[in-house]
């Protein structure tokens, strides 16, 4: 039971973290569908330090290896905002590209590593098993990581700097009618660029807390299996709103920590289902959700629509 | 020249070539940064592919291969263009090509059908999938590109649990197909002589090439084509207009689906590749589909010649020297490709300008 709330947790971190990277960049007008290869390149960043910081203090890793996650998924980011802002680019094609180039990026650099390092093992795994140690607190069998309380910091942030500072009101008026803000001398070039840009923020640190969530080594070929678009549909059951967002990270975590532990269950290993139900399992209730919650959506007005100065 | 340059179809061309060398470029930089001694070297074997290979017979064999490998992309590509002309992005192509791999697979191995009854029930079981993204999206309003997501899921996990009844006792793949059932093989009608011998090259290279003009014929040729692509610009319009938007969208997102069900059946059914049911993640061929559509220029014919060209590479990068390098090269010259696909509407966009801009100059002097 422990063990099950420790993952649903730590699950929903990563999908907390990564939605509300998907909410800031929406409500600023842009679909990030990329999200899914800037935490692989958040991860990939992380995973460096963590690999090349090997003796030093618990504080100095958390805090370096989350910084270059964040950077790293910041830079990556910027493909987006190039292509979706100032190339009038289709939005879903290129958040496609990310994805795919991400994990391809990956593999090849971290096998070029690796074979660098050792000829004889060409293999796109990187090992962090000591700096993982300084990541997780073990209270009494369930082991707590940093990554938990920064991800209630980040919904609460997210919602001042939405609701309550003048940057988030004027960059959500980007997403619903950029003409108008513009009008009133909003720039809705710069505005879009800062959502993409946390949102590369977010999605980076979220990877860097999926690579950690259960294993201390990642084999970087597999990519991370479809979270960030779970993120997306997280965000879209949350309709947009960081609060919301958070209790559907909840509940869409509890579900694949499900297929992590099922095991220490006597009544669902009773049931003798296969393991490969439990692996489906977050994806189907995810679209059992989205069926239900997406007739009356909230999304941005404007979102997906490239702006164009010269329309009102 | 300036008649030439003007035209739609040219432009598309330069546009797409534009990418592929930029790709290249790229994929070589990125050689380069790794190991400077071996870069040109491996680029040029990622061009070459089978040229590689000294003796003709070899070379002819291995283009067999590649040619194999290269028409169920173009049924994926097919597949990703058809939904996009309608406005739908229809990234789930990739988990309806494993629905066709699991569908045909097992009732070849487990049942003993033959290769046609096989094949349609490939595109039976993509085309289910592709409905559930359909309704999903017309009565419910659910973006297409995340239910298509989940369903991908969702659908390797299924095929890996299904099959895991066909495999083999020891390993992971999915039983020989030529030894359990050989009338589920798809005939090669002879044409495994033109390719020294290469028994991968089948019936499914006419198929392809049969799909992709029947696409064309009913996307710009038909009624039914004209509703679909009605009802992609504008769904409020098109109901106006009495069609009925719903059934249009959902009939899309089957046939887009039945393609990439068929492409499926089309690579597993030549006995040339097996399913792995320890497989961990969906395999690329759905979203190599998507490079290859685009950089077809959302054509049908294009996508052929973009579908080989895009496996020539994936194939050429398996030759690459792998002491320094990993054959995922090519993955990110072809990802990069499709990066720079999302500009070639800004391409053409550039290249109008450019010709208005002296034509403007011709008048004034």
């Amino acid at each position: 039971m422990l063990l099950l709330i420790q993952y649903t947790l730590i699950f929903a971190s990563v999908l907390l973290l990564v939605a509300l990277g998907g909410c800031i960049s929406e409500h600023s007008g842009v679909i990030n569908l990329g999200l899914e290869g800037i935490m692989v390149v958040g991860a990939l960043g992380g995973a460096l330090v963590m690999r090349s910081l090997a003796t030093s203090s618990a504080l100095v890793m958390v805090l370096v290896a989350m910084l270059a996650a964040a950077l790293a998924g910041m830079l990556y980011s910027c493909l987006l905002g190039v292509a979706a802002i100032h190339l009038k680019a289709d939005q879903t094609l290129v958040g496609t590209a990310m994805n795919l180039l991400a994990t391809a990026a990956a593999t090849v650099f971290v096998k070029a590593m690796n074979t660098a390092a050792n000829p004889d093992k060409p293999s796109s795994e990187i090992e962090y098993v000591y700096a993982r140690k300084l990541f997780v607190v073990n209270i009494n069998g369930f082991e707590f990581n940093w990554f938990m309380p920064v991800a209630i910091l980040a919904v609460v942030l997210v919602y001042i700097f939405l609701y309550k500072s003048r940057l988030g009101l004027r960059l959500m008026a980007c997403g619903e009618h950029p003409q108008a803000a513009a009008s009133v001398g909003i720039n809705v070039f710069k505005m879009r660029w800062i959502g993409v840009l946390i949102s590369g923020l977010l999605g980076g640190l979220g990877g860097l807390c999926y690579i950690l969530a259960g294993v201390s080594i990642w084999k970087f070929e597999n990519g991370v299996a479809g979270f960030g678009f779970l993120a997306l549909a997280v965000m879209i059951f949350g309709q947009w709103k960081p609060a919301r967002i958070a209790v559907s990270a909840l509940l869409f975590g509890l579900f694949r920590a499900l297929s992590n532990t099922y095991t220490g269950f006597p009544f669902l290993v009773s049931l003798n289902l296969p393991g490969n139900v439990y692996n489906m399992m977050p994806y189907i209730v995810c679209l059992i959700v989205l069926a239900f919650t997406s007739r009356a959506s909230l999304a941005p007005k404007a979102e997906g629509i490239p702006y164009d100065p010269g329309t009102r | 020249m300036r008649k030439l340059l003007k035209n739609e179809g040219v432009q598309a061309f330069i546009a797409s070539i534009l990418c592929i060398l930029a790709g290249l470029l790229i994929g070589f930089i990125v050689l380069l940064c790794i190991n400077p001694q071996g870069a040109g070297e491996s680029i040029l074997d990622i061009i070459k592919n089978f040229f590689t290979w000294s003796r003709p017979a070899s070379q002819l064999k291995q283009f067999g291969n590649t040619l194999a490998k290269a028409m169920p992309l173009v049924l994926c590509s097919l597949s990703i263009l058809f939904a996009y002309k309608v406005g739908l992005f229809n990234i789930g192509a990739a988990g309806q090509y494993v629905a066709g791999a699991c569908a045909s697979l097992y009732a070849a191995l487990a049942w003993g059908w033959g290769w046609l009854p096989c094949m349609l029930l490939a595109m039976a079981a993509a085309a289910l999938l592709g409905a559930i993204i359909g309704i999903l999206k017309a009565y419910c309003n659910v973006n297409e590109v995340i239910s298509g997501i989940m369903l991908n899921w969702i659908a390797l996990y299924t095929t890996n649990a299904v099959l895991t009844h066909v495999k083999e006792q020891a390993s992971p793949y999915t039983l020989y197909l030529s030894k359990e059932n050989p009338s589920a093989l798809l005939p090669t009608l002879g044409l495994e002589n033109l390719f020294s011998g290469n028994k991968n090259v089948t019936i499914a290279v006419p198929l392809a090439i049969l799909a992709a003009v029947l696409v064309w014929i009913i996307l710009s040729k038909t009624r039914l084509g004209y509703e679909l692509k009605a009802t992609g610009n504008n769904r409020n319009a098109a109901r106006y207009a009495g069609m009925a938007e719903n059934r249009n969208i959902i009939l899309t997102l089957v046939i887009s689906a039945a393609l990439a069900g068929l492409g499926a059946s089309l690579l597993y059914q030549t006995g040339y590749m097996r399913w792995e049911c320890t497989q961990s993640s969906v395999p690329t061929m759905g979203f190599n589909g998507i490079a290859a559509a685009f950089l077809g220029g959302l054509h049908p014919i294009g996508a052929i010649f973009s579908s080989f060209f895009i496996q020539h590479i994936t194939d050429g990068g398996q030759y690459v020297n792998t002491t320094f390098y990993s054959p995922q090269i090519s993955d990110v010259i072809s990802s990069v490709i499709i990066y720079l696909c999302s500009f070639v509407l800004f391409i053409k966009l550039a290249m109008r300008r450019m010709l208005a801009q002296k034509d403007e100059k011709k008048g004034a002097k």
